[in-house]
């Protein structure tokens, strides 16, 4: 008993501590950039490291990540490994375009919010075949993922049409009187819509994972799936429901990249930022807020890239700038060893006995 | 007491021995075909024609012939390279990234190396470019032993930074005062052409025949050599023996008293070198030169190529034959019959599907489970992020 006991005080005592440094840092953050918005230290490199234009290219960067990332919670906390995001972002992004370049007609809120629902449509059938060719045809769930990739991108090449045109986009919305907090409204509060849904679904997503019944569930079968069936859960359906539903979350990201940010689509325009997500996944080990901080960390990188090249500021050839959010993928992933733990069953079939 | 029933049903099952690996992919490639036979007709193409003009732009005569054998060049040897990684358990989807740098390696041998017999520059050229892979598929490999990182993710990574680094080699330089690379040639760059110069004759892969096959080079021939010096390698030596362990069971491998991290390491140094001699040969073979526009695309249809093939050696070689028609074709399909040869990318992944999960296949025909099948090679890969 004892010992058991000692764990869980020191664990809960981690992430306390894990707390204070986070808001800490939060904090410090929060000091330097009013600091750099609001006095003339901005007009040298600080204003690119921390100027209001970086951080909102962040989030920008990192919304398409947030979601990916949740999508590959909702699949991997239920046991299927998704490494097919980048293709369901795809077909999101192709869905989302295709609709949009046909509804034109149509008032623009109501061809958007079409849009993005046959984004949705995309890719909880990605998501559904992911599934079923994981559980029902027991393939292996890293090449089912790679197939899916094959599979989106040819089909958004084949089917794509250089000639369809979209026009509008999400436009940015200020909350009111939160709009006006300086700063911080201007970064957090006066976005698109998709942005807005990528923060709230990371928080209520967090939620639900670790206070609802389904979060139970859902963790249940990623991490015993024997277990939770001796309890009554039926782990194949949870499964099917989780991925289809992660599908629909990853497509949402490409529904962002072509109906909030971009306004177009480009062949493969998802750039591997389905890849990155995983790695957002990773870092923020398997938490759904720890997954907004991870994306957001990543987005950072890919701002400053897109600051450095366009301030022109460094003699460095603007390819090795460019690899800045891929090195640091990296990096970071080989600096969490240890710290982060996959759920138990990833990966496995799961039959019936 | 010779039965001639028992004679027979000995012969066909000598019959059915032989032909059962091919059952399966067969079938797999029919209902991928069939599948794709339906997308088309879904967007208002004509499957029929389609077919017809990919089967004559594959092997309708010996200019189709030429291409396919041509295309199939890299193939052979970057499906090698993804059939090796999966003998050790890893998932390489890195050999584009390695292809590049491969031909980055070998290219700069063959433009900057001066004054040297053809006998020294050729090889030396060709084990550029394997080293190049070589060391660029050794980095997940470290990354994996050393800090559990996802050779997954990480080799996507490094495929994203190859091919920037890459570009930057042969870049032309900009108008605003942006350098040049390293590698770019000065009088393309001065007309604002991104490439290296010509590679000298010194380390020109020759071509095979030229009166009969046109623009097939001594490449093919080097890759249908690494097929069996791969099989070997796998089959009968004992670092074969060790790279199967280590992919069947970790466990044991290290319990046996294998060096597991090193074999990891070298099996993706060699997975990588396999993919940087791809790009290697396609350089020194055809183009001649390098340029950004060579993407690597090999290195990602290397994984069809190895799954197709069961991730045996000899299996690999039929498959890249078979996607090299699949690519090679697939210009002549969109001139004869005018539907966008990117419909080839969706049989590819069609391919991929019914081949990865012949679980699926049999469903289709209703054939029944054998105990030999649940031992395909993709069930020992790794199922986790492992680490």
């Amino acid at each position: 008993m004892a010992p058991v006991e000692t764990t869980a005080r020191r664990a809960s005592a981690g992430v306390l501590r894990r707390r204070w440094i986070t808001a800490g840092l939060t904090l410090l953050l929060l000091a330097i950039v009013i600091l750099v918005d609001r006095t003339s230290l901005g007009d040298g490199p600080l204003g690119i490291l921390f100027g209001i234009g970086v951080l909102r290219f962040t989030l920008r960067a990192a919304v398409p990540l947030i979601f990916g990332a949740l999508s590959g919670i909702l699949c991997e906390r239920s046991g299927i490994i998704n490494i097919g995001i980048e293709g369901m972002m795809l077909a999101g992004a192709f869905g989302a375009f295709a609709v949009k370049s046909h509804t034109g007609q149509l008032p623009l809120p109501l061809s958007l919010a079409l849009s993005t629902l046959s984004a949705c449509a995309m890719g909880s059938a990605m998501g559904y075949l992911h599934a079923l060719l994981s559980i029902r045809f027991r393939m292996n769930q890293i090449i089912s993922g790679t197939a899916i990739i094959v599979l989106a991108t040819g089909l958004s090449t084949y089917l794509f049409d250089p000639d369809w045109l979209s026009r509008g986009k999400f436009s940015d919305i200020a909350i009111p009187v939160l709009a006006r907090i300086p700063v911080i409204g201007e970064v957090l509060f006066t976005n698109g819509l998709l942005t807005y849904l990528a923060l709230a679904m990371a928080i209520a997503l967090h939620f639900l994972l670790f206070r609802s019944r389904w979060g139970l569930r859902t963790r249940a079968i990623g991490e015993h799936p024997r277990a939770a069936d001796t309890m009554g859960v039926n782990v194949n359906r949870w499964r099917y429901i989780n991925t289809t539903i992660g599908g629909a979350v990853a497509a949402l990201g490409g529904a962002f990249l072509v109906l909030e940010a971009v306004g177009q689509f480009k062949e493969s325009m998802t750039a591997g930022r389905g890849f990155i997500s995983l790695a957002a996944m990773i870092f923020g080990n398997w938490s759904p807020l720890g997954a907004l901080g991870a994306s957001t960390l990543f987005g950072y990188t890919q701002a400053l890239q897109n600051q450095l090249l366009l301030s022109g500021i460094t003699r460095v050839p603007r390819f090795f700038i460019s690899m800045l959010p891929y090195v640091t993928t990296i990096v970071v992933l080989a600096s969490v060893v240890g710290r982060t733990r996959a759920p138990a069953a990833e990966g496995e079939v799961y039959e019936t006995e | 007491m010779a039965d001639p029933l028992d004679q027979r049903t000995r012969f066909s099952r000598w019959l059915v021995r032989l032909a059962h690996p091919l059952v399966s992919p067969a079938l797999a490639l029919v209902t991928a075909f069939a599948v794709g036979a339906v997308t088309m007709l879904l967007s208002g193409d004509n499957p029929l024609t389609a077919y017809w003009g990919l089967l004559q732009g594959a092997f309708g005569g010996l200019d189709a012939l030429s291409r396919t054998l041509r295309t199939a060049t890299p193939y052979i040897l970057t499906g090698l390279s993804v059939a090796f990684a999966f003998k050790a358990g890893l998932f390489n989807i890195g050999a584009s990234g390695q292809f590049l740098m491969g031909t980055a390696a070998s290219v700069a041998v063959g433009v900057l190396v001066k004054g040297v017999p053809a006998f020294i520059h050729l090889p030396l050229a060709l084990l550029a470019g394997f080293a190049g892979g070589a060391l660029w598929g050794a980095i997940p490999g470290v990354l994996k032993v050393w800090r559990g990182a996802h050779e997954v993710i990480t080799t996507i990574m490094l495929n994203y930074i190859a091919s920037l680094f890459t570009s930057w080699l042969v870049y032309a330089g900009g108008t605003q005062g942006q350098q040049p690379g390293p590698l770019s040639d000065p009088a393309a760059a001065a007309q604002g052409i991104s490439q290296t110069g010509t590679i000298l004759p010194t380390a020109k892969l020759p071509e095979l025949l030229p009166d009969v096959l046109t623009r097939v080079h001594w490449g093919l021939v080097i890759a249908l050599v690494a097929v069996p010096v791969i099989w070997w390698i796998l089959k009968r030596s004992t670092f074969g023996f060790e790279v199967r362990t280590v992919g069947e069971n970790m466990s044991a491998a290290r319990y046996a008293g294998m060096r597991v991290n090193w074999t990891i390491v070298l099996s993706m140094a060699i997975a990588g070198g396999l993919a940087g001699l791809a790009g290697t040969v396609e350089c020194l073979g055809l183009h001649g030169r390098f340029a950004p526009e060579f993407t690597g695309s090999a290195g990602f249809e290397g994984i069809t190529v190895a799954l197709l093939g069961r991730t045996e050696p000899v299996g690999v070689l039929l498959s890249a034959v078979f996607m090299g028609g699949l690519y090679g074709g697939a210009a002549k399909m969109q001139f004869e019959s005018g539907v966008r040869s990117e419909i080839i990318q969706v049989v590819q992944a069609l391919v991929l599907v019914m081949v990865a999960a012949p679980e699926l296949v049999r469903v289709v025909y209703r054939m029944r489970a054998r105990r030999s099948e649940e031992d395909t090679a993709e069930s020992k890969l790794a199922t986790g992020w492992g680490g």
